[in-house]
């Protein structure tokens, strides 16, 4: 890292479909723009490392979450949100739409900032918390803890919780 | 010798990271024309280039398409 390349950091909370696009395309667009980037996944973030990502969104407690349907935009009532299934048609739908818009899939922005040489830190104690397997998650991650996550964040020009 | 990247269709970021990977493979001092639909790329190619030391040359929008000439100092 030379002197006066920036740094930034993220912690990465959050393991849904929507919630998993701002860490990867800021990760992304930062490195592309010279910036050094480190991720720690926490958490429910730590989903977003797993080989095969299945990703899903919840309407249930988004009451701001719009879907454009028939014309209009469509919100879920909570009542509707708890019944089976609706998760899954609310998933299928916001797919549809990021195929039809050109918007990256978690997939491929993943990806791009692994080309990019973006560091990805998982948590060793949510691992251990959730019973995940390393072998389920990607390969060349770092394993470690909040002192790793500080010693890149209090370096970092910019740090974000996500 | 031209250098053309078309990112029509792409959203954001993608329009900035294939340019960043198309810009690799252009020498210095010569241009990148890079196509793209989405209307926010104005503002983030002239915020990439200012970061990045890339020169914005000019853009313009016809029916839709951005087209940005962009002059590599890689």
């Amino acid at each position: 890292m030379s002197d006066n390349q920036k740094s930034f950091s993220m912690i990465v909370t959050k393991g849904t479909l929507d919630w998993a696009y701002p860490p990867f395309i800021l990760a992304t667009t930062a490195a592309a723009m010279g910036v050094n980037v480190s991720m720690f996944f926490t958490f429910y973030g730590l989903g977003l490392l797993k080989k095969n990502l299945n990703l899903e969104i919840s309407t249930l407690g988004n009451p701001a979450m719009e879907m454009p349907m028939m014309g209009m935009h469509m919100k879920m009532p909570n009542l509707v949100s708890a019944l089976p299934g609706v998760d899954k048609m609310a998933t299928t739908m916001m797919k549809n739409l990021i195929k039809k818009k050109g918007v990256a899939s978690i997939d491929e922005l993943r990806e791009l900032a692994v080309e990019a040489d973006v560091k990805m830190v998982a948590c060793q104690m949510t691992l251990d918390l959730f019973e995940l397997d390393r072998k389920d998650l990607m390969d060349d991650l770092e394993y470690a803890g909040a002192a790793t996550y500080m010693e890149d964040a209090l370096k970092a020009d910019l740090n974000l919780f996500i | 010798m031209s250098h053309t990247l078309d990112a029509k269709g792409l959203n954001c970021p993608l329009p900035i990271l294939r340019t960043k990977k198309a810009i690799k493979d252009v020498p210095s001092g010569e241009v990148l024309t890079v196509l793209a639909t989405d209307p926010g790329s104005v503002k983030d190619f002239e915020a990439f280039c200012r970061s990045t030391g890339h020169e914005l040359m000019e853009w313009n929008e016809d029916g839709g398409t951005y087209t940005f000439q962009i002059r590599s100092a890689a």
